[in-house]
């Protein structure tokens, strides 16, 4: 067996992730089909919204420009949302190919922890960027109002992308526990949806849950960066997102790695 | 075929040689009526699933789950700003309720064309083909998707609250009128599978922007059609009449002002799409060459 090299952590982990990254920016169909489905959603989206803040305006929680900028720029993101298992990893476990997974020189956890990250930056950045352009463009998406907001929305994007490969990668692990993906896909599309701010901004929830939502990681991946970038959020609100989402990264990720170990020692691989 | 029936003639027996085949109809053989073939085929794939009853118990369970979670989106909306272009939660639980029946049934019955393009891939259809019996018909029987009782929970819940709400819940009369505009709305969903399956025969992979009509317009339909663009009521209205069978129906049902008939007759234009759908399905057919060696 190959003896694990301290003096190259971090090395392995990157050319894992950009293997990975240069194989997904390689689906180009996926990507148009993918560009035309939130062009669609966010149209209809916004639409909804437009009609109830129609009737009652002063009801409404959020300016119309921070409506516009969280729509777009969440259905730019759709593809960051960790709201599926990686379909290669579901085969993997399913064939016992994951056994060759356990071979290589490098632990499993860290292993699909870059793999998510490639899967949950490469998609959003094929697809978002046209959409944005569009958005720019043609639907009235507000610029950053200054330099500053740009660079604050940018790290809190980044913290963001790291948050839902955590969560990503956590819920992957749990495959190697229940074998069928069909329960865990289901129920993160519910609970990433919703509670990250997609299917409706969290500033339109009840007050009671939002209260629950923002202790919940999931505010950090929609909701937290994207209402800094519409300024419905201040600036100075940066620090305590950026708190909030590497105290989950770490939580996350301590309970990923933990369960990945506890599932590497029973592993019972199949086939022959 | 069997090759037992083959060694039977053997021993001295009197019937015609060859045998008759099961299904070809030369006159000789009695052929399944085609409903009937179709409820054998079903009743092969409930069988199926009903091996793994505690898979298929958590599957719809988890699906009315995920499918009622979708629903607090909307609630919250009206929690805030109480109506909608003048509709209220409960007239919109009717919208919401109907193209979720719809779209469970479709997504139940239709669940070969969905699946379709795996056939084309694979070159399974070649088999399909060879088989003396309509390609509709086969297709459609490969599977009848149990799990799917989950989302036609939730939008029956939806549906009936909203009813019982409406003080619409004890009249008949308008229980059959839902239950025509389901019929249009599955028949729609269908076709729209229908043409997603078509493409397939061209595309070879599933084209996933179909997706946008199909799940995009159960999102769309959720809400009374006019609360949105004059751009998207169009394309619900003219290219995929998803208008005419839950807007129509049930303006006419809450609103007045239409002539009776419409709602009734609104419905069809579910069948009409379906019935297209499946014509430009036989010009696929003819032009299908097959994949694979």
């Amino acid at each position: 067996m190959i003896p694990r090299q301290p003096a190259t952590i971090g090395r392995p982990e990157l050319a894992l992730f950009l293997a990975r990254f240069r194989t997904l920016v390689q689906y180009r169909a996926a990507a148009a089909a993918g560009f035309v489905t939130q062009l669609f959603w966010g149209v209809i989206r916004l639409a909804i919204l437009a009609a109830f803040i129609d009737g009652a305006p002063a009801a409404s929680p959020m300016t119309p420009s921070a409506i516009i900028a969280y729509v777009w720029l969440s259905q730019a993101c759709f593809a960051m949302l960790p709201w599926n298992l990686d379909p290669e990893i579901l085969a993997l476990v399913r064939s016992g190919n994951v056994a060759g997974e356990l071979v290589r020189p490098l632990g499993l956890y860290r292993q699909w922890f870059c793999r998510c990250l490639a899967a949950r930056t490469a998609p959003p950045l094929l697809r978002g960027i046209p959409l944005l352009a569009i958005a720019w463009t043609a639907g009235d998406l507000p610029l950053p109002a200054g330099v500053a907001t740009a660079a604050a929305w940018l790290a809190a994007l980044a913290g963001a992308a790291l948050l839902c490969a955590t969560f990503a990668t956590l819920m992957n692990v749990c495959l190697l526990f229940t074998l069928s993906g069909d329960g865990i896909n289901g129920l993160m599309a519910a609970v990433v949806t919703l509670g990250s701010g997609l299917i409706l901004p969290l500033p339109f929830l009840p007050d009671g849950w939002q209260r629950v939502l923002e202790i919940l990681p999931f505010r950090g991946m929609v909701d937290a960066p994207f209402r800094l970038y519409g300024g419905d959020l201040p600036l100075t609100a940066l620090g305590s997102i950026l708190a909030h989402q590497a105290a989950w990264i770490l939580i996350l990720g301590a309970a990923g790695w933990w369960l990945c170990r506890a599932a590497e020692r029973r592993m019972t691989v199949q086939g022959g | 075929m069997d090759p037992a029936r083959g060694t039977d003639r053997h021993d001295g027996g009197s019937g015609p040689w060859p045998p008759p085949m099961a299904g070809r109809n030369d006159g000789s053989a009695p052929r399944q009526g085609a409903f009937h073939l179709y409820w054998r085929l079903v009743a092969i794939s409930i069988r199926a699933q009903a091996q793994y009853p505690g898979s298929l118990l958590l599957l719809s369970a988890g699906h009315l789950v995920v499918t009622l979670l979708e629903f607090l989106g909307v609630w919250a909306l009206f929690d805030r700003f109480r109506l909608v272009r003048g509709w209220s939660l409960a007239e919109v639980a009717l919208f919401y309720g109907l193209v979720n029946l719809s779209f469970a049934l479709a997504e139940a019955v239709g669940r070969g064309f969905d699946a379709f393009d795996r056939l084309v891939r694979t070159g399974e259809f070649d088999v399909v083909l060879l088989r003396p019996r309509s390609e509709v018909l086969l297709i459609c029987g490969q599977e009848l998707r149990l799990s799917r009782a989950g989302r036609f929970a939730q939008g029956l819940i939806i549906l009936g609250w909203g009813m019982s709400s409406l003080g619409l819940a004890g009249r008949p009369e308008v229980w059959m009128r839902l239950a025509w505009a389901v019929a249009g709305g599955t028949a729609l969903f269908c076709g729209l599978f229908v043409l997603q399956a078509t493409i397939a025969f061209w595309t070879v992979n599933s084209l996933e922007v179909v997706n946008t009509v199909t799940y995009g317009g159960v999102e769309t339909a959720q809400f009374p059609i006019d609360i949105y663009p004059s751009a998207v009521r169009a394309f619900f209205t003219w290219v995929v009449p998803l208008a005419s069978l839950n807007y129509l129906p049930l303006r006419g049902l809450l609103r007045g002002g239409d002539p009776g008939w419409v709602g009734w007759a609104a419905p069809l234009a579910g069948f009409l799409f379906l019935a297209v759908s499946l014509r430009l399905w036989r010009f696929g057919v003819r032009h299908y060459t097959s994949t694979g060696s």
